[in-house]
């Protein structure tokens, strides 16, 4: 394996690691976590959760408790603080990055405490992975990982409130009950947190194992449309992102790496980049070689953004490419299209016999799939500002996903220790997997240091359009090769499915580019042959909202589309009937598919869409179901389509079950956000490249879909008895092949490859 | 020199090049953040502001082609004893934001068209908003938000904003985008 494909493995190898750690169970509460309690200076209540006792992770958060209680310098950092005017103030741990975490983790907690939600203010929390436990947002896990932990702070805070009530009323707790900022007596007496508070912080901690969490029929936030907790911030344009970030003698930083990923600098015209108007310095970086990381380039440092992007423009730098990435997509889709007739090298799953099941089926169908390569496009582009002080400290304000993560990552990058690190999560404009990756920080670091050795100050670095769209952990591009049959009954009985992606060591799949052996429709059908031929590529992948799902979605569910519609069937009976018995697929996994929870939100959206009625001409309905990150969702989209191929998407009604709703107003943008995003995908988005270089530049050649596109999307939920689960990602995959469905129920075109342009459609 | 106004205010700028986008002036010079980098082609309109009250990229207006102008931008939207402008408040009570990138470009946008247009059809809104990108897809709130706006009385909105946005009695405007379009 060459050197570039070497590194480019390693990369890879941290990005799946990271994405496995995103999506690991949590630890059960009881034997990791401990609940500490402290008073606030000036009388109050402070909950805090603690991963051990650790005096130094407790004395950095200003947790330190004394004998006394009395807290002269007391700096507050748990999770909830309840002043003697009855303020509530909720730290919430996990980065915004669009999500309504934000708000949602405020509402977790507020719910347990039973807050007034009025007088609750929500604030990021520090970044301390050993306070907080992980603050990450990945993998639509934050509500599951984090949905026991904040409970029971809220829970904490209210036991001891009511502890305190009872203590001053001389009655037993079980003679309190709370309700929206007061504990109130049997006999009808009642008193405010904020007078409760100071007593309370004096209370001994109760065991964590003794709180009692509310039944849902005892919740009374839940449920309900509740606005962003920032959202008037935002609409005022308070500074809040990270590349809004500000700080005294501040200078600004481009930086400039080679087009095709990998390349190194031999040289460049420093001197002359250092006599442009407003460049401070210019230097070469070397990086560690690594893109998740710092690759070699070039970086200007500058008296404002703007000169730091003029001189960049300016630059001239010879690469050394020997190692650099060839990759071309012109040839990986002639190799792909060349290996169609043929089965995969590996085999993922063999179930059953498919080629007698094809030779045998009534109807028996074949189709080759294709999607593309695609970038993030964060609306914020990649920033991020660092300050190496002159004792030897690094920090950073940073919009990333991966707080906690980067720490480690940047101590590995620099070589400070990790108590030398301090990292601010800022709001994040746009995350959908791009800021799992913390490249940009690392390069900030790293820039910082080198101009902290003239003079310590910070160094905001503010990466363009260009180089975000040249340098992204791409959403990876895939083909499937299917052969598919149904009996006499219009049954699935056999499917085969060659998988063609894309590989960094010659062995793994990249990042997004896996398919694992149960994968859907794997455990339903009774002869199901996946294999896989996975083609070499440079090109740096990663996680794109709803990984493989995103894309993968498109290709089954739309051929399962065709296989229903060859047989004559009713799709939704089809997809019901395929789904048979309600069972966990996965006995015992609560975060595999449910065929119930399946069957159910497909009936729900059939319902709402109006399945089978009768359509004006040109109109089309199309279904498509998809189970992904722990959610269930189904989809139906009602299409117009002329005959020059004029797309109109005029409805899509979407049915989800992630369990209760914690903010219904945030449940709804999830699902209109992940629809628009889908479409936006599908229609017209591809990264190509040539010689290793990625061809697309800006908006202009990578479009994202503009408001006029965007249909309308009702989104209905099924709050079923489980536990709540994401909602960021699994929204998003169903939309494609419900479009491609709906098309050739229009049409009867069958759109196999993506994005919609390459197949000749437009917008109308 | 360059001397213009921003949000009311006199600035006299003298050791700025003129070929200096608005928008960088605007951010690193003047301290005014709100006003966001997204694309600096023109393409994505995050940093959208009013140059004397028609919507401009302030990436694309050299300072130069500013002076003596009257700018605009979202820190100068609502009034100046914090009274939010309609929209604001719109945008609060639908819950338009996601991520919230492009919410500052997205609201000059509409206030451009609200000034021009009281009551603007989908049509309307659909032209005027067509130059703002938004990566998380808030396009149906943010529609629902202008009709919202413009339907509000024309008095003075109350700075405290409403912190519970309960919806409940105007569901349609959350589950569609479109209350009277051709649909």
């Amino acid at each position: 394996m060459n050197k570039l494909l070497s590194k480019a493995a390693q990369d890879d190898a941290a990005i799946q690691s990271l994405m496995s750690e995103v999506l690991r169970e949590p630890a059960p509460v009881s034997r990791r976590h401990f609940l500490k309690l402290v008073g606030l200076a000036g009388g109050g209540l402070a909950v805090a959760f603690y991963l051990g006792d650790s005096p130094s992770a407790l004395a950095q958060n200003g947790l330190t408790q004394n004998a006394t209680g009395s807290e002269p310098e007391f700096k507050p950092n748990g999770f909830v603080q309840i002043s003697s005017n009855g303020d509530i103030l909720i730290f919430s741990k996990c980065p915004e990055i669009g999500q309504g975490i934000k708000t949602a983790f405020g509402l977790i907690i507020a719910e347990e405490l039973d807050a007034d939600w009025q007088r609750v203010e929500v604030k990021q929390a520090a970044v301390n992975p050993a306070v907080y436990g992980r603050q990450g947002a990945g993998g639509s896990t934050s509500i599951p990982s984090n949905w026991d932990q904040l409970r029971q702070a809220g829970a904490m805070a209210r036991s001891m409130l009511v502890s305190a009530a009872a203590l001053e009323w001389n009655l037993s707790a079980a003679d309190c009950r709370t309700q929206n900022s007061k504990v109130i007596s049997k006999d009808g007496r009642s008193l405010d947190y904020g007078a409760l508070a100071t007593k309370a912080a004096a209370l001994p901690l109760p065991d964590v194992k003794s709180l009692k969490l509310k039944e849902r029929s005892d919740y009374q936030l839940f449920g309900k449309r509740y606005t962003g907790v920032d959202n008037r911030q935002i609409v005022t344009g308070q500074p809040l992102f990270g590349i809004d970030t500000q700080l005294p003698n501040m200078v600004y930083a481009s930086y400039t790496k080679c087009p095709a990923f990998g390349g190194k600098v031999v040289s460049a015209n420093l001197d002359a980049i250092k006599q442009f108007p407003g460049v401070i310095d210019a230097f070469v970086v070397q990086g560690t070689g690594l893109a998740t990381e710092v690759l070699p380039g070039v970086a200007i440092i500058a008296k404002s953004t703007w000169a730091a992007f003029s001189a960049k423009q300016q630059l001239q730098i010879q690469w050394d490419e020997t190692n650099a990435s060839k990759d071309s997509w012109t040839e990986f889709l002639a190799q792909a299209e060349s290996l169609t007739e043929k089965s995969g090298k590996q085999t993922l799953r063999n179930t059953g016999d498919v080629d007698a099941a094809l030779s045998g089926a009534a109807k028996q169908l074949t189709a080759f799939y294709s999607y593309p390569y695609a970038a993030h496009a964060t609306l914020e582009p990649q920033n991020c500002t660092a300050w190496y002080h002159e004792d030897g400290r690094l920090e950073l304000w940073s919009p990333t996903q991966q707080a906690d993560s980067s720490l480690t990552l940047l101590s590995k990058v620099t070589g400070l220790a990790l108590d030398r690190i301090t990292v601010h999560q800022t709001r994040v404009g746009g995350g959908f997997g791009r800021r799992l990756m913390n490249d940009y920080a690392c390069e900030a670091a790293v820039i910082a240091r080198e101009v902290a050795k003239r003079q310590s100050v910070p160094v905001k670095l503010t990466w363009t359009r260009e180089d975000d769209l040249a340098h992204d952990f791409y959403r990876v591009a895939g083909f499937h090769s299917f052969a598919g049959g149904v009996d006499q009954e219009g049954k699935l009985t056999a499917w085969r499915d060659h998988f063609i992606s894309f590989t960094a060591d010659g062995e793994k799949p990249v990042s997004g580019g896996n398919l694992d052996s149960e994968e859907f429709p794997a455990l339903l059908v009774p002869n199901f042959n996946l294999t896989q031929t996975l083609l070499n590529s440079a090109t740096p992948a990663g996680p794109w909202r709803a990984p493989r799902s995103n894309a993968v979605a498109f290709a089954v569910q739309s051929f399962l589309h065709e296989l229903s519609a060859a047989a004559k069937r009713d799709h939704k009976q089809f997809l019901l009937d395929l789904l048979g018995e309600p069972r966990w697929l996965t006995p015992g996994n609560i975060r595999a598919l449910n065929t119930e929870r399946a069957a159910a939100v497909i009936k729900l959206a059939a319902e709402k869409a109006g399945w089978g009625k009768k359509l004006k001409k040109g109109h089309g309905l199309g279904l498509a179901f998809h189970f992904s990150h722990a959610g269930h969702v189904a989809g139906v989209a009602e299409v117009r389509v002329d005959k020059k191929k004029k797309l109109k998407v005029v409805r899509v009604v979407m049915a989800a079950d992630v369990g209760p709703i914690i903010n219904l107003s945030g449940a709804e943008t999830q699902v209109q956000g992940a629809v628009i995003d889908a479409l936006s995908l599908m229609f017209a988005q591809q990264i190509t490249m040539e010689k290793g270089r990625i061809q697309e530049t800006n908006f202009d050649q990578y479009p994202l879909l503009r408001m006029a596109h965007a249909p309308i999307v009702e989104a209905h939920f099924i709050q079923s008895q489980y536990n709540p689960t994401g909602l960021g990602e699994p929204a998003l995959p169903p939309l494609a092949p419900a479009i491609g469905n709906a098309i050739f129920a229009a049409t009867g075109e069958r759109v196999r490859t993506l994005p919609l342009t390459k197949s000749g459609f437009s917008l109308s | 020199m360059t001397r213009f106004t921003v949000n009311g205010k006199t600035y006299e700028i003298n050791d700025i090049d003129p070929s200096t986008p608005l928008l960088w002036v605007l951010r690193d010079h003047l301290g005014l953040v709100g006003t966001k980098f997204g694309c600096g082609i023109g393409q994505c309109g995050a940093c959208t502001v009013h140059v004397n009250d028609t919507p401009m990229k302030s990436c694309l207006q050299p300072l130069g082609s500013v002076a003596n102008q009257k700018i605009t931008t979202i820190e100068g939207l609502a009034a100046a004893n914090g009274d939010l402008h309609p929209l604001q408040q719109a945008w609060i009570e639908h819950d338009v934001p996601q991520c919230g990138y492009c919410q500052a470009g997205q609201l000059m946008s509409a206030a451009a068209l609200l000034k021009q247009k009281k009551n603007p059809t989908d049509s309307d809104i659909d032209a005027a908003m067509n130059g703002n990108i938004c990566r998380c897809g808030t396009y149906l709130r943010v529609r629902a938000a202008i009709h919202s706006a413009a339907r509000a009385s024309k008095g003075a909105i109350s700075k405290d904003v409403i912190k519970v946005a309960l919806l409940d009695s105007e569901p349609s405007l959350l589950m569609s985008g479109s209350r009277n379009g051709e649909v």
